[in-house]
């Protein structure tokens, strides 16, 4: 991108350069982490206006989303910490000290002498190739899928598939994302929906023409090296009538983060008979606030399915919605969370019935470890003048050791009489039995504990795409070590 | 009866009974002063979460002017046979019947906070209110003047159930009735209170009540609350279970335009076992919101939770419901359930089933259902020569009946019953 007209130093925050640079990298907290010395595309830390208009600037954006942006800050300033129901730990980000900008992919680097040993293992453990290995642990600014991708981008496009970062799709296709832009999660839905609306930048941009059945799963994967994996991503997913598209983002491989916050907001629209699938697997660092607000609109007889998997950051509040706006529209939520020591696995589902019998489903299975807590937040809506509405939610957790912790508050509200909900949740642990029966033939105990783990999401796992679920399984075995005996 | 000019409530501080113990003076001093400095509940408070905050305005109530027993028409529907019997008007005793075994103390609040200071300082509003009425508990501690006492020593079993009416009367008069009920080790009692007002005036009812049950004791409690559609009625509750005791909370709203019921049930002892009940039959514009709190502090404790609510008119429900363990109660054996019957289209049930773990070993298990009785059903009734008007009322009448199979006692489920059955000939 060129962006010789303008100076960095001067658009951004009062703050100077170097103080900015000092500061960020103390906030460093695990690894050493050094920024290139070129500024150009760096909005320092904090966050103004000024900050605002930089961002939008280097992008090149029109009036309007510099308005819409502008407009979010004030919301966001506005807004208070949702402390009144959510955890406390929120009131430990820093707003101050975060960088709301990093152009173009890129990316702190170090050595990879400076991996911490532990990420290192675990790439082993799963079998990660070296060179994604590199760019996961952040040793490589980027990582070269072009190649790969190139060969599908070319099919995709061949069939009329747009396929863009927010950048460029806003830019570029206007027409198309514009209309549906912010419309499915307004500025104004939470917080951090309002500081997403502000400082966005990456994310995905995806239109499916009417009728095209995608058959390879889309992947942010393809496209790692420009921006994808940001802070702030923005991704709108438009499947056009009659289409269908599977998304995956994420992988399971643990993502060492620098950036201590992320707030990512996903909107999913599937017009007239659309398919849409969302596969997170969500592996953040332990440092790190993941707070996303991802929610989708089915019209008539269309589908959206959110599968959900997080295993990493330190406090991650992510609440999948559907809101079914059209007749027989049908909405799904599965969701696995596993919560180890010093972990907040906060997650849930939120299905909003408008229109006669459209139906939700929402499984939910949490693993809590050690001090790891898991929470269950649900929210059913069936509003009045409905007919024949149907919500199933079913969640389970599973709590490994005597001070872990599980909670779940579900929300049901029901007007009128001619709809079915059932909610069912239960709270269980692997019985000494079971395990004794597994150590009798021959596994460790640790194995034993592994295997009934994952008997326990097994149905779910299941659910995922076959090289996801695979590698799944893998780490929950990792996950499970020294959490018993 | 005089309702001249009285200063409402929520503006000037109560009279105080004459010559009460000093604690019970100072324990009301301080709570007038928490009233007042405690805001009132707003959107942002979860445990109004879908409540009806409108409700909240009080300023309109003025405390009950006393009444003489021949001023109002009592018409009692209880029990048939009860070890005692109290009529409370406006918070005044107009009638006491008793028939206990030795050692079991029975008496109006009023004249055992003269005869029973000390006992009654020892259990009298000792837990905190946590599940959102704090202000208005506050409210009645402040406006406190009577209600029931009942402690039953050590080893004596109550054989037949006690029963004592709250009768409120008067325009916009308001009444704060607490219940206090001991049981001390292997102690056995069943105690009812009814809450019905004198004539159709809008009233406040603002009752609490405070159930101790030491160990290896049996305490029943059963509220039937069957005032006029005028009125309004806030009650909390907070039960304590100790070791091998077991408690069992009912309430049944029939009444009201507007009722808030909050129950706090503390497990503190090993074996402790704890049955929540309710049954709620809404209909026309009455609203029911209902929050539970089952805290599991000890390991080997175990509760089990049941409302249901059947639905008519354009009522609506909402319940709120929480299981907590604490961090050591392990083995801890928890379940809620709470039942929507939507009988009309019009109808809104809304539901917050919540756990909270902290230990391991425990078995919880949480479910909410909201349904309308299905076509099948009615036409398998049908096809038996049932209207379907009768068929409806069949299963929703057998939907309620599986709460009051709970109660284990013949006595109280007829009781409950015939309540039950009074409000389906209004709803039908």
């Amino acid at each position: 991108m060129e962006i010789e007209d303008i100076s960095p130093i001067s658009a951004a925050p009062e703050i100077d350069q170097e103080t900015a640079d000092a500061i960020a990298i103390d906030e460093r907290s695990k690894g050493d982490f050094k920024y290139p010395e070129d500024h150009k595309y760096d909005a320092g830390v904090g966050l103004t206006e000024d900050t605002i208009r930089y961002i939008s600037k280097v992008k090149k954006e029109k009036d309007w989303i510099l308005e819409f942006r502008l407009k979010a800050l004030e919301v966001f300033f506005a807004k208070a910490m949702p402390t009144n129901w959510a955890t406390e730990d929120l009131n430990n980000i820093e707003f101050d000290k975060i960088r709301y900008y990093l152009a173009n992919g890129q990316r702190p680097t170090r050595s990879w002498d400076e991996v911490p040993d532990d990420i290192k293992e675990t790439f082993e453990r799963l079998g990660i190739p070296q060179q994604e290995r590199a760019f996961l642990a952040g040793v490589e600014a980027q990582f070269d899928s072009e190649a790969a991708y190139s060969n599908v981008k070319e099919d995709l496009e061949k069939d009329g598939v747009i396929f863009v970062n927010s950048t460029e799709g806003l830019r570029e296709h206007e027409e198309i994302f514009r209309p549906y832009f912010g419309k499915v999660i307004p500025t104004g839905d939470n917080k951090f929906s309002a500081l997403n609306s502000a400082v966005f930048s990456g994310g995905s941009f995806i239109y499916i023409p009417k009728g095209l059945k995608v058959k390879q799963p889309l992947q942010a994967y393809f496209r790692i090296n420009s921006e994808n994996f940001g802070q702030f991503e923005r991704t709108l997913i438009i499947a056009d009538e009659g289409s269908e598209v599977m998304y995956m983002e994420g992988c399971t491989a643990p993502k060492f983060e620098t950036a201590t916050l992320h707030s990512a907001v996903v909107e999913l629209v599937a017009l007239k008979g659309a398919k849409i699938q969302y596969v997170t697997v969500q592996n953040w660092s332990a440092n790190v606030f993941n707070l996303v607000t991802k929610r989708g609109l089915a019209h008539e007889d269309a589908e959206i399915r959110w599968i959900d998997c997080n295993i990493g950051s330190r406090l991650t509040m992510k609440y999948p919605g559907v809101i079914m706006k059209g007749e027989r529209a049908r909405g799904e939520v599965i969701s696995i969370a596993l919560a180890n020591d010093g972990q907040h696995q906060d997650t849930g589902a939120k299905m909003i019935h408008a229109a006669n019998n459209t139906t939700s489903n929402v499984v939910s299975k949490s693993i809590s470890v050690g001090k790891g807590i898991s929470t269950y937040r649900g929210q059913v809506h069936i509003p009045k003048h409905l007919k024949g509405c149907k919500n199933n939610t079913e969640c389970d957790a599973l709590l490994i050791n005597s001070n872990s912790q599980t909670d779940t508050y579900p929300a049901i509200t029901v007007r009128g009489n001619q709809h079915v909900t059932q909610h069912e949740a239960s709270v269980s642990q692997v019985s000494q039995e079971m395990l004794f029966y597994m150590q009798q033939r021959g596994l460790s105990e640790t194995q034993a504990m592994s295997l009934a783990v994952n008997g326990f999401v097994n149905d779910l796992v299941s659910e995922f795409p076959m090289e996801y679920s695979v590698e799944l399984k893998r780490l929950i075995d990792l996950e499970m070590e020294g959490s018993v005996g | 009866m005089q309702t001249l000019d009285m200063p409402s409530i929520t503006s000037e501080e109560p009279l105080k009974l004459a010559d009460a113990p000093e604690w019970f003076q100072s324990l009301q001093n301080q709570a007038w002063e928490t009233f007042q400095n405690t805001p009132a509940p707003t959107r942002k408070n979860e445990t109004w979460r879908f409540g009806d905050l409108k409700q909240l305005n009080l300023d309109n109530f003025i405390p009950a002017a006393g009444i003489d027993a021949g001023d109002i028409e009592l018409e009692l529907n209880g029990l048939e046979e009860a070890s005692a019997q109290f009529i409370f008007a406006n918070d005044a005793t107009v009638h006491a019947e008793t028939d206990l075994p030795e050692g079991v103390i029975c008496l109006p609040l009023e004249d055992a906070l003269q005869s029973h200071s000390e006992l009654i300082h020892q259990h009298l509003l000792k837990s905190d209110v946590k599940l959102g009425s704090e202000k208005y508990a506050a409210l009645h501690a402040a406006n406190l003047s009577n209600g029931l006492f009942v402690y039953v020593p050590k080893g004596i079993e109550v054989e037949k159930p006690i029963e004592a009416y709250h009768i409120v009367a008067g325009d916009n008069a308001a009444i704060f009735p607490h219940t206090l009920i001991i049981t001390e080790d292997n102690a056995k009692v069943s105690v009812v209170d009814y809450f019905s007002s004198a004539a159709d005036d809008s009233n406040l009812v603002l009752a609490m009540n405070d159930l101790v049950a030491a160990n290896g004791s049996q305490l029943n409690y059963l509220t039937i609350q069957n005032v006029n559609l005028a009125s309004k009625v806030i009650q909390i509750g907070s039960t304590t279970v100790d070791r091998d005791s077991r408690t069992k909370s009912f309430v049944l709203n029939v009444g009201a335009s507007w009722a808030r019921n909050e129950s706090y049930c503390t497990l503190s002892g090993k074996g402790a076992y704890s049955d929540m009940l309710s049954l709620n039959i809404p209909s026309g514009e009455q609203k029911f919101d209902q929050r539970t709190f089952q805290h599991h502090a000890s390991p080997h404790t175990y509760s089990d939770l049941l409302y249901k609510n059947a639905l008519y008119g354009t009522a609506k429900t909402t319940f709120s419901g929480l299981i907590a363990v604490d961090e050591n109660a392990h083995f801890t054996d928890a379940y809620q359930t709470c039942r929507n019957l939507l009988m009309e289209d019009t109808t809104e049930a809304n539901s917050m089933p919540g756990l909270q773990i902290n230990a391991d070993q425990v078995k919880c298990s949480h479910g909410s259902t909201a349904s309308a009785i299905s076509d099948e059903e009615i036409f398998y009734l049908q096809a038996r020569g049932i209207q379907p008007k009768q068929a409806r009322q069949l299963i929703a009448r057998g939907f309620c009946v599986q709460v009051i199979d709970r109660l284990e006692n013949e006595a109280l489920q007829n009781l409950v019953l015939n309540y039950l059955d009074e409000k389906f000939k209004i709803v039908s």
